[in-house]
């Protein structure tokens, strides 16, 4: 697909660079104020989104390959659950926010919350990966009407 | 601001039939954006600014992925009516929710006062009092979601990682035991 306009090539260019600023701001100062994991990983993954669909599947993979991006889900998920038996192993309750009862942060400071920062970071990058993911295996799923040969194309495709 | 939220669900019931309505695929998922805004002004008026931010996050993206693979299937429309039978049983189904709903929410409390208010030491007002003090985080949502209710996040992050996991799989080209035939198990990229 070459009828990319070049302005709108250019243009998301420097703009996804902001969205995904904005997307670690979002997950990272979830304790303080309104956001959190979630929609800071679905406004990280839309950046990738812009790029797909301003600049099509080659760009956007070289700045994030397809096995990065499992890899991160995977990560993600697991960190997530890791922070969760970290719990249970210093304190004997799943789930415990440790950091909070040892080193407790002062109010309203970016480390403060304890286990709730790390914890968004790690929804973040799961979050972020898998929509990612998920338009990417869609952004391959088209049915071509002209060529009846291969009607569907999948995600090894180029 | 009851007029305005009456305002804002009117405009998404009126989205949501246009949705039903149009036989283009692309006013559908278009009419479908515009109900989700809607709830996202609303939740923004019940004074609840993150669920207003998640909801209007996800609704984007949401919004482009439906567009992407409407435009990329190449299904343009879509029309037709439902057989009268599936219709009535439609109806029918419909009505007898109206009455459940309207059976159930005259039983809530007055509109803006909390349910848990009636209870002694109710978790509400636990979460609310020593949330800062229990876990140091200044965003109360984000002490229940992350630490009095983390396990519930956790089911959530795991239904989204399996959702994830199940659609990349059924979207391979090939299945392992193919590959392996063809050029020894390699992995893609």
């Amino acid at each position: 697909m070459n009828n990319r306009s070049l302005i709108v090539s250019r243009v998301s260019r420097w703009v996804a660079p902001l969205i995904f600023v904005f997307g670690i701001y979002v997950a990272l100062y979830g304790h303080l104020s309104p956001g959190g994991g979630f929609p800071g990983g679905v406004i990280l993954s839309s950046a990738f989104i812009l790029t797909l669909l301003a600049r099509g599947r080659k760009a956007t993979l070289e700045r994030l390959p397809f096995g990065v991006a499992k890899k991160l889900d995977a990560v993600g998920a697991l960190l997530f659950l890791c922070i969760a038996l970290f719990g249970l192993v210093v304190t004997g309750v799943f789930f415990a926010n440790f950091i909070h009862q040892y080193l407790p942060g002062e109010p309203l400071r970016l480390f403060s919350g304890g286990t709730i920062m790390p914890a968004n970071i790690a929804i973040g990058l799961k979050v972020a990966a898998s929509l990612f993911l998920v338009m990417f295996a869609l952004s391959a799923l088209r049915i071509s009407t002209d060529e009846q040969d291969e009607p569907i194309r999948t995600l090894e495709d180029k | 601001m009851e007029l305005l939220l009456i305002f804002m669900l009117l405009f998404m019931i009126l989205a949501g039939i246009v949705a039903l309505w149009t036989d283009e695929l692309l006013s559908a998922v278009i009419a479908v954006g515009a109900v989700g805004v809607g709830t996202s002004v609303a939740f923004l008026l019940l004074g609840a600014p993150d669920l207003a931010i998640t909801q209007i996050v996800v609704e984007v993206v949401a919004l482009v992925l439906l567009i992407k693979v409407t435009i990329g299937v190449g299904v343009r429309t879509m029309s037709g009516m439902p057989s009268p039978k599936r219709l009535r049983l439609a109806a029918a189904v419909t009505v007898l929710l109206l009455l459940v709903m309207v059976r159930s929410f005259t039983g809530l409390p007055e509109f803006g006062s909390p349910v848990m208010e009636r209870v002694d030491d109710a978790p509400s007002i636990v979460y609310l009092e020593e949330g800062l003090e229990r876990t140091g985080s200044a965003n109360q949502v984000m002490s229940v979601l992350l630490d009095f209710r983390a396990y519930d996040t956790l089911g959530e992050a795991t239904v989204i990682f399996t959702a994830v996991f199940g659609a990349l799989v059924l979207l391979r080209k090939k299945g392992k035991k193919d590959r392996e035939d063809d050029d020894g198990g390699e992995d893609e990229e």
